[in-house]
């Protein structure tokens, strides 16, 4: 078989972290790939909720947009958009958000809104959606984002999500609980140090360097004292993946 | 009252007001692109569109001039990337600068719930530590009076007009929709006048599933535009037109090539009908 490629590691690293039956709200994208991955695998009884108001979702392959006909078709039940976020969200029902970002600082606050000022931005990005709340009220946060100098940066543009602010209990000051548990990219895992919320690289993938891992991050970044390999993807779990992309390409070419 | 049953260019005609605030809805599903492109192919501008996902169809009116100012959550092509000309307007403010309203789904959400409720603003736990309320007056924090709990508020949106798309109207003008519905009974709710398309027009409704109906006495008017949501899409009707989503990431990036293509293809053309044989669907 195909050696896993590094976005592979990236996504069964993020999907084993979901435990089976979680209740799950998931961000479009790798989010969406790598939670879908942990419901095909070890976690079948995982709850999926997109905020296009579908819940318990089942795709048979990948949605494109976080509101495709798939998704509706293999929920469990679909309500409105007021709803997911009252009812849902913000009732405390939802254990693990699972969200991707443009950029991702030390203390895991997130950017989706602007590179640059609010007001004459460098790039306009396409704005919050539903990660702030998603970010404040899920009682943890996985974050997935590919491990560049400019998307892992020392101190985001503009807060779009709270994460733990400027570190320390800024957080819990601020009148959040949760927040986010760990930060998966292609190179590393990081996740956030006990006191001061910083995040620490825990895991480093295989074949991955040190040195690697520093060029590429926006902060001077640490690496925890317990450091560890990242344990590598079992063949089920490739096979599992590589199966979904494939129906999800399959029934794109079908219907363009 | 029976909603006026008429056809989508005088429904566009009597209904939209050159400055008007206007909130055409549909969370990727449902999205009214017909009765959108009618608007940009009469010529109304100085509009304030409000949508939580601007999605291809605010990409088209903001690059043809209809708009300026937005009111929105979400500002991307859902799995493809950027609105090339949101970005443009908001970067470069081409074809004129866009200001901007800018809250999240759940903030947006709540807007049209207490617009729809009949209240100042909608409350929610958010925005802690985010930046958007700095750059957004819409957006306040306010103690609960119960429990001292910092909440977010934010104000209600009770736009002018609420276009939405649905699968069926009935005779009477009772108006059915189901699958993701996101968030058109309220905004229909919320707004002071209500416009609908639907697939069609049937005599009896059969029992479906989620459905959600609003009586005909909340609807202003309906016209029948099948495939009016295309290429977003409605559910048991057709899909979502992935690749014309795509395709619009190539035709939007550049000013050149975005206008020649909405000259050939809305402008030139008179109905949403001649428009769908020129893309050749």
């Amino acid at each position: 078989m195909k050696e896993a490629t590094s976005q592979e590691i990236m996504t069964v690293t993020a999907a084993r972290l979901l435990r089976d039956g979680a209740v799950c709200f998931v961000g479009i994208g790798i989010p969406s790939m790598a939670a879908n991955l942990a419901r095909l695998t070890h976690a079948p009884n995982v709850v999926l909720i997109y905020e296009s108001g579908t819940i318990g979702t089942k795709p048979r392959v990948l949605p494109l947009s976080i509101g495709d006909g798939e998704l509706a078709e293999t929920a469990d039940t679909v309500v409105s958009t007021p709803e997911i976020f009252t009812h849902w969200l913000q009732s405390g029902r939802v254990e693990v958000g699972f969200l991707g970002a443009a950029q991702v600082d030390k203390f895991a606050n997130l950017n989706s809104t602007v590179i640059g000022s609010y007001d004459s931005p460098k790039v306009r990005l396409p704005g919050a959606g539903g990660a702030p709340e998603i970010a404040a009220l899920a009682k943890k946060t996985l974050i997935i984002i590919e491990h560049d100098k400019r998307k892992l940066v020392d101190r985001v543009d503009f807060v779009t999500s709270a994460g733990y602010l400027r570190g320390g209990n800024e957080r819990s000051d601020a009148g959040l609980s949760g927040g986010p548990s760990a930060v998966i990219t292609d190179l590393v895992v990081l996740e956030p140090d006990s006191v001061s919320k910083e995040l620490v690289v825990t895991k480093i993938h295989a074949g991955v360097t040190k040195e690697q891992v520093r060029d590429s991050t926006g902060w001077d970044i640490r690496f925890a004292n317990n450091l560890c390999q990242t344990e590598s993807p079992s063949e089920e779990e490739l096979v599992t993946l590589r199966d979904l992309i494939r129906r999800t390409k399959e029934a794109r070419r079908k219907l363009s | 009252m029976m909603p006026e049953i008429t056809d989508l260019q005088s429904a566009i005609k009597s209904s939209i007001e050159p400055g008007m605030q206007v909130a055409i809805e549909g969370f990727t599903h449902l999205i009214p692109f017909a009765a959108a492109q009618e608007i940009i192919r009469q010529g109304i501008t100085g509009l304030t569109l409000i949508r939580l996902t601007p999605d291809v169809i605010y990409d088209q009116m903001i690059g043809m001039g209809c708009a300026n100012k937005l009111i929105f959550s979400w500002g991307g092509n859902p799995g493809v990337g950027s609105l090339h000309r949101l970005r443009d307007a908001v970067e470069n403010g081409w074809p004129n600068s866009l200001e901007l309203d800018e809250r999240s789904h759940a903030a947006m959400c709540a807007a049209y719930t207490a617009g729809a409720s009949g209240l100042p603003f909608g409350a929610l736990r958010g925005f802690v530590g985010s930046d958007l309320p700095q750059h957004n007056p819409s957006i306040r924090f306010l103690d609960c009076p119960f429990t001292k709990d910092k909440l977010a508020v934010t104000s209600a949106i009770q736009p002018d007009v609420a276009i939405i798309h649905a699968q069926q109207a009935d005779r009477q003008g009772n108006v059915m929709l189901w699958g993701i519905i996101g968030v058109q009974k309220d905004i229909a709710l919320a707004a002071k006048r209500v416009v609908v398309t639907v697939e069609e027009v049937v005599d009896e409704f059969a029992v479906k599933s989620n459905v959600t109906v609003l009586p005909s006495w909340t609807i202003d008017t309906i016209c029948e535009v099948p495939g009016g949501a295309s290429p977003s899409y409605a559910h048991d009707y057709y899909q979502r037109d992935n690749a014309a989503y795509k395709e619009w990431d190539g035709i939007s990036r550049s000013r050149e090539n975005f206008l020649e293509w909405m000259e050939y293809h809305v402008l030139e053309t008179k109905s949403f009908g001649e428009f769908r044989e020129r893309i050749g669907s």
